[in-house]
């Protein structure tokens, strides 16, 4: 306290720019906060949550967990034996939504899993068999279908978001249960995640194109890929996920739009084990073949090891800290750590950037992908300025990628020592989102992804840059405000405000 | 990314005197303090040839003066944190002379970083915290809007920095969190609306430039410390440390957190021989825990209250000035009219002659309770003259930007109130009352006082404060001139770091209009140093050249207002 006393050696200033510079006219060194106001409305609760007596040790402890977390790969298996997934159910991306608005993409990809898991045999009783059920997107069975006679027992289809199972898909994310998945567990907790094989880039079910080829490459991908895989990680033992994301951070990839030396890392990983098993000849040439040419294969890697990283600061009351941000298409939703697995939504933005040659921005579907849990554990977006390579693919500089970056630590709370950047001094990346931080600056979440299409059965369209709604957050924060108030209880002097 | 919108660009007629070029601007996302804006503003008013300025951010308040200007409001609608230009001009070369002059106004000293460049990986703070990461700094002053500062200053006291709350319009109970906090890390909370600290002769706020001293003040008013930095200046010592502390520490829920922090700190400084505590008066339980405080501590506490039955700041001044052997008591400076062929020659202050014909030193003893009234007859001395040229309303109408500087002029002219009227025959003091502009006076009194403090929340939100922004009082000037009721005009003028660079500049020229019409007299509270950037000479001689009685002192300023009215027609004053 005596401090304050001796020789000012410093001072930061809030608020009036003269006052500041009277400081400086006195000779003393002063640091300027850039500060801008609120929306309004927010400032009561803001100042709530930043008073709850709770909340500076409930974020370091959401943070520490955060950082913590590590990942490996554990194994390769169907959704129907990682999950206990039946025919019938189905797991997307994003907050929950129902067939009645899904959008293009995720309505495509759901019709493809029909078609895949032999439910229907067109695409068109596979549309009849989902809107007759009228999924209500909160994981419960609506009634029985109309459609008679579907190839396979099927009751209604039910939809669930991936997250509310503990893991997580890219784009539509949609999973059934003939699916594989991979399986990461970190170490240190015991705590499991998930995600799907990534298809490759172009017409995919997860872009929301339904057609044969692509049926084909998914029943390959659960005949071929996923036995294959699963003989590996079973010869070679687990696979240190976080290990390859830190080295790939030093490669130029960012984790989410680019992942082509962390495919290549994985790849490495797994080939003696691939070899040693005495996998056919053509099979692992195909497999080989198959990874090595998707770059975006290790996506499906670095998403699920970022769900175990955010999802270890989820359930800690009093935190304002991001454990998820996902998009169905629809709708932009996010959770914290103080709030449990309730969801925050707002319609999503559509993407910006760059378009495959025939398409323009008047055929990108609104944001999609629960691929934004890169940027809600400190990577993708937020390590864009270890990316420069991408930076004109989603239309900017390699200087702006930099400053992207720069600007994510405003409104994070850690920077994490596992994963740095080179060109920022290996600094860590900005980690651990605050709901508060986003609300009392303005600064969103800057999210790199891809463009699906906005009619089904389409595919991808492009890749960009997009933020979420900034309802997501404020929404957040009241939700935040109501449970400080109720922790603090009533206040001294209340009466006499 | 600016979004401009010019309309009616082309001339409507060559004959026109008026402007017909409207320059509207929303800058989405550039966001300034009100301080910076009311410069900018001003600044573009400048231009010659510029009218119908407003430089301001997309509040609902500020785009309802955008329309009220004339202007159409912004489509799409801007929001606090956009910036709104709009002005007209006659052509385009003024256009952009006034845009060249709103970008020098709006960044005067360049980047807002003192080394400049700032690398792109670390863009400048966007919240206290994000500041405090990235420095050691012990000191957080923060100065935005209300509750919006609740948050920053939380961050600052987590990470380990005492903060400055310059802000107000704050509940209480978010104060009592901040200082629990405070104390819990053994931090101190200066504020909220804390508008003055000093620490080691660096002003913070609105801060007088005092010689440094061996006293070191504990202060709930801003202007209370103010004027006690002025005077004990003026007297030839001057000031360690001013720790403020908030109006509202020694209030009943807050109970001098704050109070019994600084008393604390101020107690381990050891160049700190003399601690002045100033406020309003305390609820007594937290009376009795600051008096027990400062008794147990090794150094004397001079408790400063302010309000009726208290002494006043001045008298104070001389206490302390007593306490370190400063002898004799000073005559306070002040300045007579240097115009007005009335008055005695008042220069400086320097001698007895001149004592006795100043309207304010006359009485200004009487003041304290504790002394005897020594009275002198005002009607022998220049100021009752003066006084017979004026109009006879009996109004004294009080404008000031200091709260502490309000509530002590009202307590003065309380006294001097009661005083004459027991003088002439009534037997009994009658309490002052805050009169309308529509309240006539009361028949018998000499005078009523109508005091406003422009300082107050309820004049602040939205605009700054009005020792930076002399808007409202310059209406309020314009409008007592004009009211025939109105018999004195009683203004307090604060210099200092943070106050207006030159407020004589922007208030003299509405005071010699006030005194165009009927001589008006005026008497100005001057509160400045000799160090204050203002020039506290020059700032007086302006007042006093164009016809007021400038007094250092605010007790002897409200003592001179009663004295200078008029005894006129009406009313139980005739002699």
């Amino acid at each position: 306290m005596s401090d304050l006393l001796k020789p000012m050696p410093h001072i930061v200033t809030t608020g009036i720019a003269t006052f500041a510079d009277d400081l400086v006219e006195q000779g003393l060194p002063v640091t300027r906060v850039d500060w801008r106001p609120p929306p309004p409305g927010t400032e009561g609760d803001l100042a709530d949550v930043a008073l709850d007596a709770r909340r500076v040790d409930a974020n370091e402890m959401a943070v520490r967990r955060m950082l913590a977390a590590g990942a490996e790969l554990v194994d390769v298996r169907p959704a129907r034996e990682v999950l206990g997934l039946e025919v019938g159910q189905f797991l997307h991306a994003g907050p929950p939504i129902g067939w009645e608005r899904a959008s293009g993409p995720l309505r495509g990809a759901l019709i493809g899993a029909v078609l895949f898991e032999g439910i229907a045999e067109t695409p068109d009783a596979a549309e009849s068999w989902l809107g007759a059920g009228a999924g209500t997107g909160t994981g419960t069975s609506t009634g029985a279908p109309s459609e008679p006679s579907p190839l396979r027992h099927a009751h209604s289809p039910e939809l669930a978001p991936c997250h509310s199972r503990g893991g997580v898909g890219p784009m539509a994310g949609v999973v059934s249960p003939s699916m594989w998945l991979f399986e990461l567990r970190d170490p240190n907790s015991g705590r499991t995640s998930w995600c799907s094989l990534n298809e490759g880039l172009g017409k995919v079910l997860r872009y929301g194109a339904y057609g044969p080829d692509v049926i084909t490459r998914l029943r390959w991908m659960a005949e071929v890929l996923g036995p294959v895989l699963q003989r590996a990680v079973r010869r070679s033992g687990p696979v240190d996920v976080k290990a390859i994301i830190a080295q790939m951070l030093h490669m130029g990839d960012e984790g989410h739009n680019r992942n082509r030396a962390g495919t290549l890392m994985l790849l490495r990983e797994l080939l003696p084990a691939l070899i040693e098993n005495g996998e056919d000849a053509k099979a692992l040439a195909d497999v080989v073949r198959f990874v090595s040419g998707n770059d975006h294969f290790f996506l499906n890697l670095v998403m699920p090891a970022c769900k175990l990283a955010a999802g270890a600061a989820a359930g800690v009351a009093g935190s304002s800290v991001v454990t998820v941000m996902a998009r169905n298409g629809t709708d932009f939703g996010i959770q914290t750590a103080g709030t449990g697995d309730r969801w925050f939504t707002a319609p999503a933005h559509t993407p910006e950037g760059l378009f495959l040659a025939g398409y323009g921005p008047e055929d990108a579907n609104p944001d999609i992908g629960d691929s934004a849990i890169t940027e809600t554990a400190g990577v993708g977006g937020f390590a864009m300025a270890a990316a420069p390579a991408i930076a004109r693919l989603v239309g900017g500089t390699a200087a702006g990628a930099v400053a992207a970056t720069g600007l994510m630590y405003e409104i994070t709370l850690a920077e994490n020592p596992a994963l740095t950047i080179p060109a920022l001094d290996f600094r860590g990346t900005p980690t651990g989102i605050d709901v508060t931080r986003v609300v009392r600056t303005g600064v969103l979440p800057q999210i790199n992804t891809g463009m699906a299409g906005r009619v089904a059965g389409t595919g991808q369209v492009g890749a960009g840059l997009v933020t979420p709604p900034a309802e997501c957050f404020t929404q957040a924060l009241t939700a935040l405000a109501e449970l400080a108030r109720d922790a603090a209880g009533p206040q001294d002097g209340d009466d006499l405000r | 990314m600016p979004v401009v919108a010019s309309e009616g660009r082309q001339a409507l007629s060559h004959q026109s005197h008026l402007s017909h070029q409207s320059h509207l601007e929303v800058r989405r996302g550039e966001y300034h303090d009100s301080v910076t804006l009311m410069l900018a503003a001003r600044a573009v008013a400048g231009v010659a040839g510029v009218e119908r300025v407003l430089v301001a951010m997309g509040t609902e308040l500020n785009i309802e003066l955008l329309t009220a200007l004339g202007y159409p409001p912004p489509r799409p609608t801007a929001g606090p944190a956009d910036l709104m230009i709009a002005f007209t001009c006659p052509d385009e070369a003024t256009e952009a002379t006034a845009l060249t002059t709103l970008t020098a106004s709006l960044t005067p000293g360049g980047p807002i970083t003192a080394s400049g460049h700032q690398p792109p990986d670390r863009p400048l703070p966007r919240t206290t915290g994000s500041a405090l990461g990235r420095t050691s700094a012990p000191l957080t002053l923060i100065s935005t809007p209300g509750l919006a500062s609740v948050p920053e200053a939380m961050e600052s006291l987590q990470h380990g920095a005492s903060v400055v709350i310059f802000s107000d319009n704050i509940p209480i109970h978010h104060e009592i969190r901040l200082k629990e906090e405070a104390r819990r890390r053994s931090l101190l909370v200066m504020g909220p609306d804390c508008g003055t600290v000093v620490l080691q002769g660096i002003g913070l706020g609105f801060a007088n430039a005092t010689r440094p001293g061996p006293i070191s003040l504990v202060a709930a008013s801003g202007t209370g410390a103010q004027q006690l930095m002025s005077l004990l200046d003026a007297a030839g010592t001057g000031i360690r440390h001013c720790l403020g502390v908030g109006g509202r520490d020694l209030t009943e829920p807050v109970a001098g957190r704050s109070t019994h922090a600084a008393l604390d700190i101020l107690a381990e400084d050891e160049e700190t021989t003399l601690i002045v505590l100033i406020s309003k008066p305390p609820h007594p339980a937290v009376a009795r825990s600051i008096e027990e405080h400062a008794s147990r501590l090794p150094k004397p506490v001079i408790l400063a209250f302010i309000g009726p039955d208290q002494p006043t700041l001045t008298t104070t001044a001389e206490r302390i000035l007593a306490t370190l052997h400063h002898t004799p008591t000073p005559t306070w400076p002040h300045w007579a009219p240097s115009g007005d062929d009335d008055a005695r020659a008042v220069s400086d202050g320097s001698g007895q002659a001149a004592r006795e014909s100043d309207p304010g030193r006359a009485a200004a003893p009487d003041a304290d309770p504790g002394r005897p009234p020594r009275t002198a007859d005002p009607d022998r001395t220049g100021p009752g003259q003066a006084a017979q040229e004026a109009d006879p309303g009996r109004t004294i109408r009080g404008l000031f930007s200091g709260g502490t500087l309000c509530a002590e002029a009202e307590v003065v002219l309380t006294r001097v109130l009661a005083e004459q009227l027991g003088g002439w025959g009534e037997g009994e003091s009658r309490k002052l009352k805050k009169t309308t502009p529509q309240a006539p006076p009361e028949p018998h009194a000499p005078f009523t006082p109508h005091l406003t403090d422009f300082g107050d929340d309820t004049y602040t939100r939205g605009r700054p404060h009005p020792m930076i922004d002399n808007t409202l009082r310059l209406r309020a000037i314009a409008e007592a001139a004009a009211d025939p009721r109105v018999g004195v005009l009683l203004l307090d003028v604060v210099l200092g770091r943070g106050a207006h660079p030159d407020p004589a500049g922007e208030l003299v020229p509405a005071v010699v209009a006030a005194r165009a019409e009927r001589r008006l007299p005026v008497v100005v509270s001057l509160c400045g140093t000799a160090g204050d950037p203002q020039g506290l000479e020059r700032q007086a001689r302006a007042f006093a050249d164009a016809g007021a009685w400038v007094y250092l002192s605010n007790a002897e300023a409200a003592t001179a207002a009663a004295r200078l009215v008029p005894r006129g027609r009406s009313g139980g004053g005739d002699e």
